[in-house]
């Protein structure tokens, strides 16, 4: 019986998973992770009050229900296995393990104190266990978030939100604490991109009309009276239109947005203390004061050995996710980081079928090869994992909250194993 | 994690421009499989619905809305999703049915 692999246990590789569920029941799929815990950027990198996309985890997790399929977190593709051991051990491979990395704007500035990366300070909010504190401007602050997608806006309505705010989730404890430590007055979002080509969801931009205190503005230099095509993009604009009319008083937070704004400087000699725009078309230059830039401008995947890689795309190179008979990839590592959750299932649909019109004809693994490769490591299983789940269902109860992350490494590990 | 809405919210709604086309590549993007077959329009299943956002943009028809952003005319397509799913004598194929039944207003409405 052939025995498949899928590396990453987030939306990617389960949806994977499911599909060689639905289509080969018969067939055993190990699914790795490098994390004790499973559902990757669904558990790390949704925001935290996204309550209803959090829910998919449900669906994600009922691949687990049947004993063919394990979960073999704590194992790590680079550090514990390589891809070449996984390859002598399974007669099949699919990394699903994502774009990890955050893109950098590439201006002068970029590296001051204050200036950061929505990748990290996502990880942070969201109790990731390789995370560390990244807020670290004086109060009340005024912050620049520079992209055009939904990760800007999670980064903007999580700062104005601040810990307080987000007393209904599961964030930890030290998170919900330091972000009420630095309150948030202004968030100054900057994008590039036009406003008909903005990729900022309508759901996510409407949820700032019911942020307590909060006014959005819209900046209407560049905003035309022409509506853009797509019935979801006019929608948008008409929000941007009703919004460029708002005029917040003394005492509102607001968020305002530039865009057709190309950042080109971050600005200040210890610390930000700005950021220079650019118009993009006439190159005017304008200067925000703000106490701190936050990069959302996407992820980039990072090079895999045993993978070959396009730095271009910095994705993995592939024919219908088909890296060479035996070897395949799904999600953002496919693709690059774009789309939602749910692009990635039909992704996944496209990858496993072409895994599957191999699989019949791959060379067969040994087992015992595998047996040798979870034998070295801590391996937390489903039932392992089902005891952080509890643990973190407790420890939120004690709050009054449906659950609250733990985010230590060790922690989470002693919890798995009783 | 459950969602803690309490109420039912319809975060989104697939309208008549789906009539008689069924293109159904937004079937094949929900995460949740909460997208079912009336015969002769798709409907989505609000209990079901995660708020990902991953139908509305490839349906080719643009039959699908934000339900915060439905058209005043078309406000009425947000309760026949959701009574598709709820009604006992129409809604998707399941036990006792074959294939899915319209909602009364769709089944109405004229051939396209």
């Amino acid at each position: 019986m052939p025995h498949v692999a899928v590396v990453g246990a987030g939306p990617s590789g389960l949806f994977a998973t499911a599909e060689l569920r639905r289509r080969r029941p018969d067939v055993p799929v190990d699914v790795l992770d490098r994390l004790p815990t499973p559902f990757g950027l669904v558990r790390y990198g949704v925001a935290p009050d996204h309550h209803r996309i959090k829910s998919v985890t449900a669906t994600l997790a009922a691949v687990f229900a049947d004993e063919r399929v394990r979960f073999l977190g704590n194992v790590g593709l680079g550090s514990d296995v390589t891809v070449a051991e996984l390859r002598r051990s399974y007669d099949a491979v699919v990394v699903a393990t994502g774009s990890g990395a955050a893109r950098d704007l590439g201006i002068p500035g970029e590296g001051l104190p204050g200036s950061i990366t929505a990748a990290d300070l996502v990880a942070w909010y969201n109790g990731h266990p390789d995370a560390v504190p990244v807020l670290s401007w004086p109060r009340p602050a005024t912050v620049a978030v520079v992209g055009a997608g939904n990760v800007a806006l999670d980064v903007a309505r999580v700062l104005l939100k601040s810990g307080t705010g987000l007393d209904d989730t599961d964030i930890p404890d030290p998170v919900r604490a330091g972000l009420d430590a630095h309150p948030v007055h202004a968030v100054h979002v900057v994008a590039r991109r036009g406003h008909h080509d903005v990729r900022f969801s309508l759901g996510e931009l409407l949820a700032f009309d019911d942020l307590p205190g909060v006014v959005p503005v819209v900046d209407p230099a560049g905003l035309t009276d022409d509506p853009p095509p797509g019935h979801a993009a006019r929608a948008r604009h008409a929000v941007f239109r009703r919004w460029a009319e708002n005029s917040p008083g003394p005492g509102d937070r607001v968020l305002r947005f530039h865009v057709h704004r190309s950042p080109v400087a971050v600005l200040g000699s210890t610390r930000v203390t700005g950021i220079r725009l650019a118009d993009p078309t006439t190159g005017t230059a304008s200067v925000l004061d703000v106490d701190a830039v936050v990069r959302a401008i996407g992820y980039r995947g990072t090079p895999i050995p045993g993978l070959p890689f396009d730095p271009e795309r910095a994705t993995v190179p592939h024919e219908s996710g088909r890296v060479e008979p035996g070897l395949y990839v799904t999600g953002w590592l496919k693709r690059g980081p774009s789309g939602v959750i749910g692009t990635n299932k039909a992704c996944a649909v496209e990858s496993v079928g072409s895994l599957l019109d191999d699989l019949d004809d791959l060379p067969a693994a040994a087992p015992s090869a595998r047996k040798a490769l979870t034998a070295a490591h801590e391996v937390v299983d489903w039932a392992g994992w089902t005891r952080i789940d509890r643990a973190e269902i407790a420890l939120g109860r004690r709050r009054g909250r449906a659950r609250t992350k733990i985010t230590d490494t060790a922690e989470l590990l002693a919890h798995a194993r009783h | 994690m459950p969602a803690t809405d309490e109420e039912t919210v319809v975060p989104y709604v697939i309208t008549d421009a789906c009539l008689d086309v069924m293109d159904r590549t937004c079937v094949a993007q929900c995460p949740v499989d909460c997208i079912q077959e009336g015969e002769r329009m798709l409907y989505i299943d609000p209990d079901g619905c995660i708020d990902c956002g991953a139908c509305e943009p490839v349906c080719p028809q643009e039959a699908i809305h934000l339900a915060a952003a439905l058209p005043a005319e078309l406000q009425h397509f947000e309760a026949v999703n959701a009574q598709f799913h709820t009604a006992t004598d129409y809604g998707p194929a399941g036990p006792g049915r074959a294939a899915g039944v319209d909602h009364p207003v769709v089944a109405a409405l004229p051939r396209r």
